[in-house]
């Protein structure tokens, strides 16, 4: 029951991550079709500027929200001034964000040097609960309350403001949205941007645990596509149970059968593209 | 008359002929391959710092002629590694190579090596079989095998730590196998029991699966890690209140100066082994460490400390042949001969396999001055690859794998 309990939790923190990754993944592909390889680099670039700003003020909040704004304002620019002008066509954009994220990359490299390194812990948050054998860090259950928190925003504003019906529209259809007045360019860069901002912001979070190093940015890429892939593609609900399943079977996975660890974790993506090929929410 | 000219005509050919032998053509050069991009840069970058800065206190020169060094990234991908080492032997024409820090590389290396006749020399590349069952005549190892110091710290956590049961958890790697199997061979040898064996998938960046399922009744956990998952594992090890239970050990790399800087108190109170630690006390290595310091404005890791005394190996071999570099076998005799001195990690000799025989250091994590050191706290001398245990009846076992030794 301990074991059950412990490793729940862990799962549950490995959603947290996945979901403010995923979820900036997920929203890109809903507006724009696109598959953004260099996702991983704002999950990188956003521990990075953090490590510096941290290491001038000390503070892992305001190094949370700076890494959100600069990463946001990349994540804008990349969108706006290279990615749009290949409107529909997937193939070349998607070759595009691959060369961004090796770019990012080597400027990571350049800039940072390729040293590994951990976030501090914030100085409240140290230390476990201790709930009988239950043993579970407090930081942990911190993250898991701002995914949370992130993730009821989010609902918020896709279902309950103009933007958001804007955006379920250009996702319903992008042609007869932009028919309709709405400025789908300007809505992509948004989103764009936002989804930039919070893989940025996700990397800080998982920095105390996880920190920053060279790789790091194709590290989770491919559990945040695995996400995507089972929620369905350009849903938000299906971001946030997709981030639940795979966080567990991920976790369950590694802790039964390590030698099994990537299976265990792809089969689940196979059986769904099977039996429901866009996934648990997408839309075809 | 006539006798003394001929004399002078035959001293004067003499001359010439030892003048030929004495200068050859142009500087020696050395082909030099390292990862300097990629997830490995750092340690790529480390490796190679440690050689430039001893080409610099030699000024470029050994045995009287320039050296050359021709560097090439090898990213880490053994192909690539591979199509280095032929750019550096068929286009450049270099005399000798050093380097490479992956296993996968090394083992990649080692036929063109041999098919090519040139010597090598592998200051970091650990896996045990490239100077046992699988050795090379012409790779000259100066570094170490995975094995070598966890077979004395096996015996050392059993005799003077005091510990009866341990759990293992370790990258799931030939580097992960041979130091456990190390460990685990010499700590049983002794009437110890590993209780728990836990093996963890390189890709792994959180463990806190496997922290779970460590047992609260063992003596000690030996951990392997290195680079980043180094600083995840000690991290999480320390997030879920287990340092404050069980005493943490493990292979060098877990606590070695290319992580240690990064690391904050979690760390403390780890002991760990190697043939190396910055914070080793002897006149050569504080200079050594000193002038690094002072050249990077970081602490020395191992992975520096290798390729200088690499580099003080070759320069060695090119000394004693006064640099008559160009025949490859008498080079080849000269570097597996060289005694080089006055060695940042104490004195070493190589074995008739051509590994290194030397010093294994059992080091604590302790702060001194504010920063986090490797305090040397035992040295045990003249450490083979093969313990305590003869060659041939070693070399007759089987390599330590996954399957080596099951916890009981």
């Amino acid at each position: 029951m301990t074991y059950l309990i412990t490793q729940s939790l862990n799962g549950l923190f490995s959603a947290a991550l996945l979901f403010l990754i995923a979820s900036g993944l997920t929203l890109a592909f809903g507006v724009m079709k696109i598959v953004n390889i260099a996702h991983g680099s704002f999950y990188m670039l956003g521990v990075y500027v953090a490590y510096t700003v941290i290491l001038r003020t000390g503070s892992l909040l305001l190094g949370a929200g700076v890494a959100l704004v600069v990463v946001g304002a990349v994540g804008f620019l990349m969108q706006r001034v290279f990615l749009r002008r290949f409107g529909a066509d997937p193939l070349p954009q998607m070759m595009m964000t691959m060369g961004f994220a090796l770019l990012f990359r080597d400027l990571a490299l350049m800039i940072w040097g390729g040293d590994p390194f951990t976030l501090p812990y914030p100085g409240m948050l140290r230390g476990s609960m201790e709930a009988g054998e239950v043993v579970f860090p407090y930081y942990r259950l911190f993250v898991i309350a701002v995914a949370a928190l992130v993730g009821v925003a989010l609902w918020m504003v896709n279902e309950k403001t103009l933007i958001g019906a804007r955006l379920r529209a250009t996702v319903d259809d992008p042609e007869m949205a932009s028919a309709m007045g709405i400025n789908v360019a300007r809505l992509s860069g948004l989103v764009f941007a936002v989804g930039a901002g919070l893989a940025a912001f996700g990397g800080v979070m998982g920095g105390p645990i996880l920190g920053g190093y060279a790789g790091i940015d194709f590290d989770l890429l491919p559990l945040a596509f695995v996400v995507v892939i089972v929620g369905g593609m350009g849903s938000l609900k299906g971001a946030v149970v997709g981030s639940i399943v795979v966080g567990m079977i991920d976790n369950f996975g590694k802790a039964l059968v390590p030698e099994l660890s990537y299976f265990t974790l792809f089969a689940p993506m196979i059986l769904v593209l099977a039996l429901k090929p866009t996934g648990l929410y997408g839309r075809a | 008359m006539k006798r003394l000219r001929l004399l002078v005509v035959l001293a004067i050919v003499a001359a010439a002929g030892l003048l030929r032998a004495q200068v050859p053509d142009g500087p020696i050069r050395i082909g030099f391959i390292v990862p300097l991009s990629g997830a490995f840069a750092q340690n790529g970058r480390d490796i190679l710092n440690g050689f430039l800065l001893l080409l610099d206190e030699v000024g470029y020169r050994a045995g009287g002629r320039q050296i050359q060094l021709i560097v090439e990234d090898d990213e880490a991908i053994p192909a690539v590694t591979l199509t280095k080492a032929r750019k550096l032997v068929e286009a450049d024409r270099v005399h000798l190579m050093a380097g490479t820090l992956l296993a996968s590389s090394g083992y990649a290396l080692t036929p063109y090596v041999d098919a090519q006749q040139i010597p090598m020399v592998y200051p970091v590349v650990s896996s045990d079989d490239l100077t046992q069952r699988r050795r090379s005549k012409w790779i000259i190892r100066t570094g170490w095998t995975s094995s070598q110091p966890n077979h004395a710290f096996g015996e050392y956590a059993y005799r003077t730590l005091g510990y009866r049961t341990v759990a293992t958890v370790a990258l799931d790697y030939a580097f992960g196998w041979e130091s456990v199997g190390g460990f685990q061979r010499t700590f049983e040898a002794e009437g110890g029991r590993i209780v728990q064996k836990m093996w963890t998938p390189v890709s792994v960046h959180d463990f806190a699966p496997y922290l779970a399922q460590i047992s609260r009744d063992v003596d000690a956990v030996y951990a392997l890690f290195l680079g980043r998952s180094a600083l995840q594992f000690v991290r999480q090890y320390g997030e879920y209140g287990l340092k404050d239970r069980i005493p943490l050990i493990g292979s060098g790399t877990t606590t070695d100066e290319h992580v240690l800087p990064f690391m904050g108190d979690e760390a403390l109170g780890a002991v760990t082994t190697l043939q190396y630690s910055a914070a080793l006390d002897t006149p050569e290595n504080r200079r050594f460490t000193g002038a690094y310091r002072k050249r990077y404005n970081k602490v020395a890791s191992y992975y520096a400390e290798s390729m200088y005394t690499g580099g003080k190996w070759v320069l060695a071999g090119i000394e004693a042949l006064g640099g008559r570099v160009e025949d490859r076998a008498r080079l080849l005799e000269a570097l597996r001969s060289a005694r080089p001195t006055g060695l940042p990690r104490g004195p070493v000799e190589l074995d008739e396999y051509g590994n290194p025989i030397q010093n294994i250091y059992i080091r604590r994590v302790e702060r001194v001055g504010g920063e986090l050191q490797n305090t040397v706290i035992a040295t045990i001398p003249r450490v083979s690859q093969f313990w305590k245990y003869n060659p041939a009846e070693y070399l007759r076992q089987p390599l330590y794998s996954r399957r080596f030794g099951p916890a009981s």
